[in-house]
């Protein structure tokens, strides 16, 4: 792409720390620091810190942002109280997916949506186009750091470091996809209790310049529980391991929410929004192929990979690995939709060789309790 | 890590040759290249391999990698147990982690590869070339 890759008020951290450091989405990140299997089991036993502050963070304020965001994504947004999150989609008319993101209601009106990085500048053409008078929209995303806090350690980790208004009150009763402000190492807030790893977790946004306090400090206060940091590397296996979609592999602006398995984020009752015609048209005839996932036998399936059945390509692995918890190599494939019941036998053509894999089960991992 | 005792190809690979039969792994700068090693694919006993063609491929977590043949000659056992236990490779790139034994094919072909003190300096002007710093 020729252009300058930017770095995250981290990446003296990340340095400093021993990461291998990659491109990624125009961004210098850190891909892993010491090594993937090894992070990606501290992220399911104890607790990992990621720098995600390459991801986009979009605001929406004033009397029109809730049908405005409503208007623009698959997911009911009205439904949000203040202090609640969720994940959603926003499509182009064709219903192709533009991106996927996470709808916050931080105020009575006001939403956040923290986008992908890769997308940053077509999201925000997409939001702003046609923009009513009665929103405000702000991309924030060049002023705000982002570091996710995840695993089973995570809650004892972030409370250790976090300061909320009323004393009596804990971070740790912040519910799943919960929303607040807080003090976080001495910095200004919004934390919420998300993620893309399948453990428990926060997300933690704070100013640009407060990023490396609220690292450190977490690195610190959570050194006792077995905190790390954790790269890229092994956010890609534990967001696959728990079929976690991952923008511009699995679903783009040529696949549509129905075939990638994402009926569930559309919520076509609640009212006009972009896509919904051709959405509800596919919902209605049924879609031609399905997002599945495979466990392969012999071999890694990768991106871009036939799926092959007696020697005919039939479909395309969006993605795949290693599952280091799972144990077995896992991928995830569009297939015809006759091809996609669990148990399914198919082959992945992995360097010319045709190599069985079957349909199975997703997602490959859940956590327990 | 560059032992005495052992022939290396620029691709990263190490031979050792003992009378006929040569032993051949990836050294251990490559494995500290790929990262994390799931996945090992290698001929069977009997088939060919060719100087500096792809014997096989190792797999990282993150990407599979070609592994180039630093002699020529006819395979003569493949360790199952890098098959078996991939992190071997990762853990032990000279010794458990070796993955062929060839029968060698013409042993002037061992004029081709890097003594242990000019892969040295070949691994340092790579990693010089990459800018790590």
């Amino acid at each position: 792409m020729g252009q300058e890759l930017r770095r995250t008020p981290l990446f003296d951290e990340h340095r400093a720390l021993g990461a291998k450091i990659v491109a990624f989405a125009g961004w210098e990140m850190p891909i892993q620091y010491t090594s993937i299997l090894e992070e990606h089991e501290r992220v399911r036993s104890a607790c990992g810190v990621f720098d995600l502050s390459h991801m986009g963070e979009f605001w929406f304020r004033g009397p029109g942002a809730r049908d405005w965001v409503s208007s623009l994504t698959t997911n009911d947004v009205a439904k949000l109280e203040v202090g609640q999150a969720q994940y959603n989609l926003m499509c182009v008319e064709s219903g192709g997916i533009v991106d996927d993101v996470i709808v916050y209601r931080t105020d009575n009106e006001e939403y956040l949506m923290v986008v992908n990085a890769a997308n940053v500048a077509k999201d925000a053409a997409h939001v702003s186009r046609a923009l009513p008078a009665s929103v405000r929209f702000e991309d924030a995303s060049p002023r705000t750091a982002l570091v996710a806090v995840q695993g089973p350690r995570a809650s004892v980790v972030v409370m250790a470091v976090t300061n909320l208004p009323v004393r009596e009150e804990s971070i740790e009763a912040l519910p799943a996809f919960g929303v607040r402000r807080a003090r976080v190492a001495d910095a200004e807030a919004v934390i919420a209790r998300t993620g893309y790893t399948g453990e428990d977790g926060f997300e933690i946004f704070v100013e640009w310049d407060r990023a490396p306090q609220v690292w450190n400090r977490l690195l610190v206060a959570g050194a006792s529980n077995g905190v790390r940091p954790i790269g890229l590397g092994a956010r890609d296996t534990l967001r696959l391991e728990c079929r976690y979609m991952l923008y511009g592999n699995d679903i783009d602006e040529t696949t549509n929410p129905i075939e990638a398995g994402l009926s569930w984020v559309v919520k076509l009752d609640k009212g006009e929004f972009r896509g919904r015609p051709a959405i509800a048209a596919m919902k209605e005839r049924g879609p031609s192929r399905k997002l599945v996932g495979l466990v392969v036998q012999g071999g890694v399936a990768r991106h871009g990979h036939e799926v092959t059945m007696e020697g005919a390509v039939v479909g395309n692995v969006t993605s795949g690995t290693f599952g280091p918890t799972v144990r077995k190599n896992i991928a995830l494939a569009y297939v015809p939709t006759g091809l996609a019941a669990i148990g399914t036998a198919v082959c992945v053509r992995i360097r010319g060789k045709d190599v069985p894999a079957t349909a199975g089960k997703t997602p490959f991992y859940k956590r327990s309790g | 890590m560059v032992p005495e005792g052992l022939l290396y190809s620029k691709e990263h690979e190490w031979v050792k040759v003992d009378g006929e039969v040569a032993t051949v792994g990836i050294t251990d700068f490559a494995q500290e290249q790929l990262g994390d090693v799931v996945f090992v694919e290698l001929p069977s006993k009997g088939e060919q391999v060719r100087q500096f063609a792809s014997l096989g491929v190792v797999e990282s977590v993150k990407a599979a990698s070609d592994v180039y043949s630093p002699v020529s000659g006819e395979v003569a056992e493949r360790n199952v147990d890098v098959i078996e236990k991939p992190e071997l490779v990762n853990e032990s790139p000279y010794q458990k982690g070796w993955l062929l034994k060839v029968r060698l094919a013409d042993r002037g072909e061992l004029k081709g590869l890097l003594s242990p003190g000019d892969y040295r300096a070949h691994i340092g002007e790579t990693t010089g070339a990459a800018g790590a710093d």
